[in-house]
């Protein structure tokens, strides 16, 4: 009974790759996507703009209010669209989180995340694309659906996939109770009651909780942390980028089809995967004598999830120090006070306290407390999580919005039961949770329920 | 054998057991001049298993059944001897009607109303072959060498089709309850290219009811207030005399006589090929798949008024006779019964069911349509359905007139047919509620709202009781009208009503309709605080009630359904080679053109074909058309 019927859905994704360029784009396709974008976007009315317009506004939040970025939504109605359908692209500023905050806002909203190569294919189901080469067009939507299938399937860790496989299964031996007893009324099998729907509800949607809780870090596990190396010229930046881009700690990527700036370099700092951005700008400012970096440095702070801002420990703060302190206040930042090999100006104790930063003291040139310094990086994102052996994380968007729904189908159940309705109708909510998470693992066998039901009661004539 | 030519009908049916005399009926009443043929004219309708009718998903069936102007409705409410709403303490999606058969009366009452049908001929006869013209059926020879043309053929073989019983060691060639059997259909069947399969199932033993101590059994009566299957029966009709059933458990004793004797058991001996049900388990599957269970339930179901032959239900057996009768001695209450006849396992041809379209048409023969447990169903209501399904089509096109066929959306015979020529089955084949996606919609009591319209264009509902569905609908309506306007005012006695039910307190005054959604508030309720009269009787108050309680969940599926119908909207071409997609799956190509998928909706509903394969038959075949390709 498992339902695949999604050609009408509103679909959503990021349509840049992460942790490219300064701007992402996450792209909403399908006949509510106007009416799902406007409920988070702060600015103009977008279902009163015209066709094919560029609209300056916010991101909020609506359940908390809170402004996730500042953005540009780009409206194009049916039919003159990629996909043939209406279509939003909100370009916001790059940053994986932020960027994956807005896609999970659209999420929660109504949107679907696209199965991979949807939208091409809906581009071609709604005849936007004459298949005058068959073939190649058919191996490019296999390619695409089956690789990407397999890619999804993989990328959930054992641990990860053991978890809801077994939610599946903790919400199908109910479900088949609840079936055997409405199919088979007269027997004596135990009766699953408004009470046990409800306490079962609320333990899987616990557990789910605390998977979507991970979501987050398993994201840039998976993406990198994109982080910005800043500080004024002579600083240390380019001694810290060679230190922390050495050999064995070099990651070799194979993400098929994205072409990395190839001055960008991903490094990994006790298992924490980080992107280095604008590499190319920091030996640019220390190689060169010239004008300040500040300008090219607010791009990087912009798009960085980590700042670490380089001070030169043996002199005075300058009023470019001021202006990257200042610039890089609202981020998760590390102030790295380097050249302790030389007499010190400055002490970790007064930057803690006027920037309210982490604050670490460091020699670069002399490798001394560096080890320090990649341990508080893990520290402050990570809270430990890695430290597990056994990783139950959340990688992908597509993986936490399935979860998101099941959660919120599990809420549907609870409420269901607590407003009086029977169990055979909130029933409806369970067994959407069970199937939201069956297209994580894959798993969708559609007689699933009726071969549980036989194998665990003994019923018939 | 010289064959010689009789008469030409429109629409001829074979086999008159519960598919078949639905579809002769509809046949004959859609206009058609129509001959049912059967093996035997003492087996019309007759129930060769449990004597009874209904329960979840199957009674529904009966009336969906009931509302496109079937017979099996009707005559189960003049022939049963005990009626019971199975689940009235559970949603209305799943409260289930089920009645005690009289299962003489039930036969000769269908017999009677098929013999005083006009336009319709039943006749008794062996059916041996099909007459089959350029791939299409022109009608059937029987074993006496009657030669018999028509416009379309329906065939209902039941288990009939080659089959064999075992009891014990013993097995040979017959029908069901020791009838003939249908051999030389089958293999002209075979000649005609159809793929066939062995399914098994199997019936308890009966027993004299004087020889039961019923004191060491409990009791189940039935229900008082009056309950129908037909739509057209009256409350002051409903039996007050019912019949009892009785229940009683096997324990440690029985199972080791069963554990004792497997190896005589043509089950695990490897006589018996056929596949049976996971659901219908013999006592001896059960008692060996179960072995952690010192239990299991047993049902005594009276076969009628006059007789005192007791059907031991759950008890299904093929173990040799004097097992059998061990076996009954170590149950409470059954110590000294007398056995009078053995319950047996019965092998039979199916044909696999994907060989047909959604009208029950084969895909193979033009005009020739198969129903019923022959197609690898279980169950006398599944078989009914699928009969009125055949019979309606049957008629439709001996008339050159479109088919008829019904969606998942729209009945649990929908559910069944699409199950059936969509996924195929590798067991006979159950309705379960849970086969139903929109069970919230296909409820038993708004059979009469789904499909009393589509009963009246086919002409099997007449003008009349069609004037009073109208009129039902109507009230319906009104009330539901005045619901919304009815204001309920917190008074004392409303307050002390809800403190009854253990609710809150009303603050101010609600319109009736909200106030009706509070959990366990009736409209008699409504009607009593109010003192407000509702127009309708208690069947449209209760479809006013369903209908506000539910109405957030009722939202939900036909928003499902909106989805499933523009999904079975996109057509796929009929003459649509498969061989020529490029980058189709091997399995989904073998697949889909095996079960020729009529809309992308069905494509997607096949098993083992995954979503690219999908997506790109959904390119392909862009709303009905191939897209422009080129090679």
């Amino acid at each position: 009974m498992v339902q695949r019927l999604t050609e009408f859905d509103t679909i959503a994704a990021i349509s840049t790759p992460l942790g490219e360029g300064g701007i992402s784009i996450v792209r909403v396709s399908g006949e509510d996507a106007v009416a799902i974008v406007n409920r988070l976007f702060k600015g103009k009315d977008l279902e009163k703009v015209p066709s094919h317009t560029i609209n300056y506004g916010h991101i909020v939040d609506p359940a908390t209010g809170q402004v996730i970025d500042e953005v540009m939504a780009s409206v194009m109605l049916a039919p003159k669209t990629f996909t043939k359908e209406d279509i939003v692209e909100i370009n916001c500023h790059g940053g994986i989180v932020v960027t994956n905050d807005i896609l999970q806002l659209l999420l929660a909203n109504g949107a679907r995340m696209a199965d991979p190569g949807e939208f091409t294919k809906r581009a071609f189901v709604n005849g936007r694309i004459d298949l005058t080469q068959a073939e190649s067009v058919m191996d490019i939507i296999r390619a695409k659906t089956d690789k990407a299938r397999q890619v999804a399937v993989k990328q959930l860790s054992g641990g990860l996939l053991t978890e809801i496989r077994a939610l599946r299964q903790e919400i199908l031996d109910v479900l088949a109770n609840v079936e055997v007893n409405i199919d088979y009324p007269e027997y004596d099998e135990e009766e699953v009651t408004a009470q046990k729907l409800l306490a079962c509800a609320k333990a899987v949607s616990g557990k789910i909780d605390r998977l979507l809780e991970t979501a987050q870090e398993g994201q840039i596990l998976r993406n990198g942390l994109k982080t910005a190396i800043v500080g004024r010229p002579n600083v240390g930046k380019s001694s810290l980028l060679n230190y922390l881009t050495q050999s064995d700690k070099a990651i070799v990527t194979d993400v098929a089809g994205t072409t990395r700036d190839t001055l960008e370099e991903f490094v990994s700092v006790k298992g924490v995967p980080l992107e280095l951005i604008d590499t190319a700008g920091i030996h640019h400012t220390e190689d060169q004598v010239e004008k300040i970096g500040v300008e090219r440095s607010k791009k990087a702070i912009a798009q960085a999830d980590l700042i670490l801002l380089l001070l030169d420990g043996s002199q005075e703060l300058t009023e470019e120090d001021r202006r990257l302190l200042e610039l890089t206040a609202g981020k998760k930042r590390i102030i790295v006070l380097n050249k302790t090999d030389l007499g010190q100006k400055l002490t970790a104790a007064e930057i803690a306290k006027e920037s309210g930063s982490e604050v670490i003291s460091t020699s670069i040139m002399m490798k001394e407390n560096l080890d320090e310094l990649e341990a508080l990086i893990k520290k402050l994102f990570f809270k430990g999580i890695e430290n597990s052996n056994d990783q139950v994380l959340v990688t992908n968007q597509r993986q936490a919005g399935l979860l998101a729904k099941a959660k919120q189908q599990l809420v549907d159940v609870a409420s269901g039961l607590e407003a009086g309705m029977p169990v055979d109708l909130v029933q409806i909510d369970f067994t959407g949770a069970w199937e939201s998470l069956g297209e994580i693992t894959g798993d969708s066998a559609p007689d699933e329920l009726i071969n549980d039901l036989f194998s665990q009661f003994c019923l018939g004539k | 054998m010289k064959t010689y030519v009789s008469n030409e009908y429109d629409v001829i049916v074979v086999g008159a057991g519960h598919a078949g005399c639905e579809a002769a009926l509809a046949s004959a009443r859609m206009g058609e001049k129509t001959l049912l043929l059967t093996i035997g004219l003492d087996m019309v309708a007759f129930m060769p298993c449990n004597p009874s009718i209904g329960g979840p998903a199957k009674g529904t069936v009966v009336r969906e059944i009931d509302a496109l102007g079937g017979e099996m409705g009707k005559n189960i409410d003049k022939t049963y001897i005990q009626m019971r709403m199975l689940n009235t303490g559970k949603g209305p999606a799943v409260r289930a009607l089920r009645a005690q058969a009289d299962k003489w009366d039930y036969h000769e009452e269908m017999k009677r109303t098929i013999e005083n049908t006009p336009n319709l001929t039943l006749r008794q006869a062996v059916v041996d072959d099909l007459i089959v013209e350029d791939r299409e059926c022109r009608g059937v020879v029987t074993n006496t060498g009657a030669r018999y043309r028509a416009k379309s053929v329906v065939l209902t073989t039941g288990t009939a089709a080659r089959g064999r019983i075992f009891i014990g060691e013993l097995n040979y060639s017959s029908g069901p309850n020791n009838t003939i059997p249908a051999i030389k259909l089958s293999e002209s069947l075979e000649r005609l290219g159809f793929k066939l399969r062995r399914f098994k199932t199997g019936t308890p033993p009966r027993v004299n009811r004087h020889t039961i101590d019923y004191s060491k059994t409990e009791e189940e009566p039935g229900d008082k207030e009056p309950r129908h299957f037909s739509f057209t029966s009256r409350d002051e009709d409903y039996l007050t005399d019912q019949t009892s059933c009785w229940m009683t458990y096997t324990n440690p004793k029985t199972h080791e006589i069963i554990n004792e004797n497997l190896d005589r058991s043509p089950m695990f001996s490897g006589d018996i090929v056929g596949v049976g049900p996971r659901y219908c388990p013999s006592i001896e599957t059960k008692v060996v798949r179960f072995a952690d269970k010192d239990r299991h339930q047993i049902f005594l179901e009276p076969e009628g008024r006059k007789t005192e032959e007791i059907y031991v239900g759950d008890f299904s057996t093929s173990m040799p006779e004097e097992v059998q009768l061990e076996m009954l001695h170590t149950v409470a209450g059954l110590e000294k019964v007398e056995m009078m006849r053995p319950g047996y396992a019965i092998e039979y041809d199916v044909v696999d069911p994907w060989q047909l379209t959604h009208t029950l048409e084969t895909k193979r023969i033009k005009h020739l349509y198969m129903a019923g447990q022959m197609n690898g169903t279980s169950g006398y209501e599944e078989a009914a359905g699928q009969g009125l399904i055949a019979g309606i089509n049957a008629a439709l096109s001996a008339e050159g007139k479109p088919a008829f066929t019904l969606g998942r959306d729209e009945a649990y015979i929908g559910v069944l047919i699409d199950d059936l020529v969509t996924k195929g089955t590798e067991e006979p084949y159950r309705l379960l509620t849970s086969r139903a996606e929109y069970r919230l919609l296909l409820r038993h009591d708004n059979a009469d709202l789904r499909l009393t319209e589509k009963g009246h264009d086919l002409g099997l509902i007449d003008d009349d009781r069609y004037a009073e569905f109208l009129v039902k609908k109507e009230l319906i309506q009104e009330d539901l009208d005045r619901l919304r306007e009815i204001t309920v005012h917190p008074t004392i006695a409303v307050n002390e009503y809800l403190a009854g039910l253990g609710q809150t307190d009303l603050n101010g005054g609600v319109k009736a309709d909200v106030f009706l959604r509070r959990p366990r508030v009736t409209v008699e309720d409504v009607e009593r605080l109010t003192g407000q009269k509702l127009a309708g009787d208690r069947y449209v108050k209760e479809q006013v009630e369903i209908d506000i309680k539910y109405a957030g969940y009722i939202k939900k599926q036909e928003i499902q359904v909106a989805r499933l119908r523009r999904q079975e909207a996109k057509k796929i071409p009929k003459d649509i080679d498969y061989d020529q997609i490029e980058g189709l799956a091997t399995e989904a190509r073998e697949k889909f053109a095996k079960i020729r998928p009529e809309t992308l909706a069905q494509a997607e509903r096949i098993s083992g074909v995954n979503p690219a394969d999908l997506a790109i038959l959904s390119v392909y075949v862009q709303n009905g058309k191939y897209a422009k390709v080129q090679k």
